[in-house]
């Protein structure tokens, strides 16, 4: 892992502004430059309004950037689609409701899953073939969502929800994956579940991984680099050793001193 | 007697119309003006073509493709134009009122003495009214059979899923905007399939013949609906034939109870109407636990 390496990821001086051309118009994003190395697993810690929702959207192409470049593996993907990233880069959502298709069973929406960023023609889906495979991804996931595999998956609970939306995510390994919140609108012995299952996966399967969180503690014990962005930057930047040695006290400290 | 069979035989027919409507109004989920222009445009195009002597079948086809192409310009102006889709399908709708007249010639054109798909040799030795029922039945047959197996495609669980939740299908790396544009070109065009078979059943096609098509086509889904209840996807696409069937009776009943024709539309309205509340109202009225608790009664007696 060493910077000589060419990066996963790489933003250059990106820029984003909301409501451009209006007199509303409001700078998110200010000249952020990043570089992400493959098996990074990151935390991205920041205060309301930071910009962190923004900065996955830069990424993933919902937001169109104004100014600077996206890069990936090498590759300008500033001007790609969000449907052609989607084949390098999956996203799992704070709200379970956005990462699943409410009216298809569990087993339907794991088969799309599997088909993510590839091409769908006119060959029948063979959701029989694959069932074995989609029962032991969701057995994996030990909350009782393997028994409803022909459930829709909008009489699902929110958590076994979540899980398949995390399961959707990294069904088809992605070169890098966005954590946008996950864990937030669970109850706390739920959300720590599919916090460590998150934790198990990204390191067995060797995810590059961008975590946004609010839980300074998740924060500090997952992952092996920390962001902190403020003000559509990102202000603080540690890895490896130093985040080891990092504690919560010093965080809080950090955070009293940026607001 | 020949009156049920006549209905049957126009239900059929008509079933087509709601099977393509459910493409977009159950699968996308809104509800596509476009219909009530590209019925009576499929229409015209298959009359034009079989009164310059083309073969039945290709004029049939004929009014698929110019359904087809209506309902693909409404998906670029939605899509495309970022127009709304209410308003999208109105505009295409009013610009098929021109493009009717001008492939027509005039308001109406008659199919008198041409040679339609009705006119083969073992449907005109059939019994009155069987030929709408066989060629009705044979066509939705086809068309429903082709439509199960498209949605159980990759493309077609991409087009389900575009409807389900666009937001997700773009993170999969389906485009909404290609699935959207190809049911409504898919839809329309079986739109104007319906409408060049009507056309020939009835023997004309009219421009006005496609005033009231989306709520006839919406009754037949609504019915099967609220008559079949909980069904799976391919279950629901044959409720919605069986719907357009018993959508016929009822209005064969209103008519015997003398009503005239002029007040179909109405009629046909209040019946959809009725149908849209019916859900609702039995919750709020408690309909079920009354009409359970009468059927249990009359068990115990």
């Amino acid at each position: 892992m060493t910077s000589a390496k060419q990066p996963l990821l790489e933003l250059k001086n990106v820029t984003t502004v909301v409501n451009d051309h209006t007199p509303a118009a409001k700078a998110i994003l200010k000249q952020l430059n990043l570089k992400i190395y493959a098996g990074d697993f990151i935390t991205v810690l920041g205060p309301n309004g930071a910009g962190k929702s923004t900065f996955f959207n830069s990424i993933a192409g919902t937001l169109p950037i104004k100014s600077g470049q996206i890069l990936l593996q090498g590759k300008n993907i500033t001007h790609l689609s969000v449907e052609k990233r989607a084949k390098f880069i999956s996203r799992v959502f704070q709200d379970p409701k956005m990462g699943t298709a409410p009216r298809m069973t569990v087993a339907e929406n794991l088969l799309l899953a599997t088909k993510r960023g590839q091409i769908r023609g006119l060959k029948l889906r063979g959701l029989k073939a694959q069932l074995p495979r989609l029962h032991s991804l969701a057995a994996s996931m030990n909350n009782g969502l393997v028994d409803r595999m022909q459930t829709a998956t909008e009489n699902l609970s929110g958590g076994q929800r979540q899980a398949l939306s995390f399961l959707m995510a990294t069904i088809q390994q992605p070169e890098l994956l966005l954590l946008d919140e996950h864990t937030a609108a669970l109850d706390p012995k739920t959300s720590a579940q599919l916090m460590q299952q998150t934790n198990e996966r990204i390191l067995q399967e060797k995810l590059t991984c961008l975590m946004i969180t609010h839980h300074l503690d998740d924060a500090l014990r997952y992952g092996n680099r920390l962001l902190v962005l403020d003000d559509g930057k990102i202000v603080f930047d540690v890895r490896d050793q130093q985040k080891q040695q990092l504690t919560k006290q010093k965080l809080l400290e950090f955070f009293g001193d940026i607001e | 007697m020949s009156m049920i069979v006549s209905s049957i035989g126009q239900g059929l027919l008509w079933a087509i119309l709601g099977v393509a409507l459910f493409l977009t109004f159950r699968i996308l989920n809104f509800a596509d003006m476009t219909v009530e222009g590209t019925f009576p445009l499929g229409a015209a195009a298959a009359v034009a073509a079989l009164s310059h002597g083309v073969s039945p079948w290709l004029a049939t086809f004929l009014g698929f493709a110019a359904g087809a192409i209506a309902g693909l310009i409404t998906g670029l102006l939605y899509t495309k134009g970022k127009i709304p889709i209410l308003l999208a399908g109105i505009l295409v709708m009013t610009a098929c009122l021109s493009i009717n007249l001008r492939i027509m010639g005039g308001s109406n054109i008659s199919l008198l003495g041409k040679k339609t798909v009705f006119s083969s040799h073992f449907l005109t030795s059939l019994p009155k009214y069987f030929d709408s029922v066989f060629l009705g039945l044979i066509v939705i047959a086809i068309v429903t059979v082709l439509l199960m197996i498209f949605l159980q495609t990759d493309l077609g669980q991409a087009f389900i899923v575009t409807g389900d939740n666009p937001f997700m299908a773009q993170s999969m790396g389906i485009n909404p905007d290609r699935m959207i544009m190809m049911g409504l070109a898919l839809s329309n065009g079986m739109i104007g399939l319906g409408g060049a078979l009507i056309a020939q059943s009835n023997g004309y096609a009219d421009v006005n013949m496609g005033i009231g098509i989306i709520v006839i086509a919406l009754a037949s889904i609504i019915i099967g609906e609220v008559v079949f209840g909980e069904l799976t996807l391919n279950q629901r696409l044959v409720a919605v034939t069986l719907g357009s069937i018993l959508y016929r009776f009822v209005l064969l009943i209103v008519l015997q109870l003398g009503f005239s024709t002029n007040d179909l539309n109405l009629l046909s309205a209040i019946i959809l109407a009725i149908c849209l509340m019916l859900p609702n109202l039995s919750k709020s009225l408690n309909l079920d636990h009354i009409l359970r608790r009468g059927a249990a009664k009359n068990d115990l007696s």
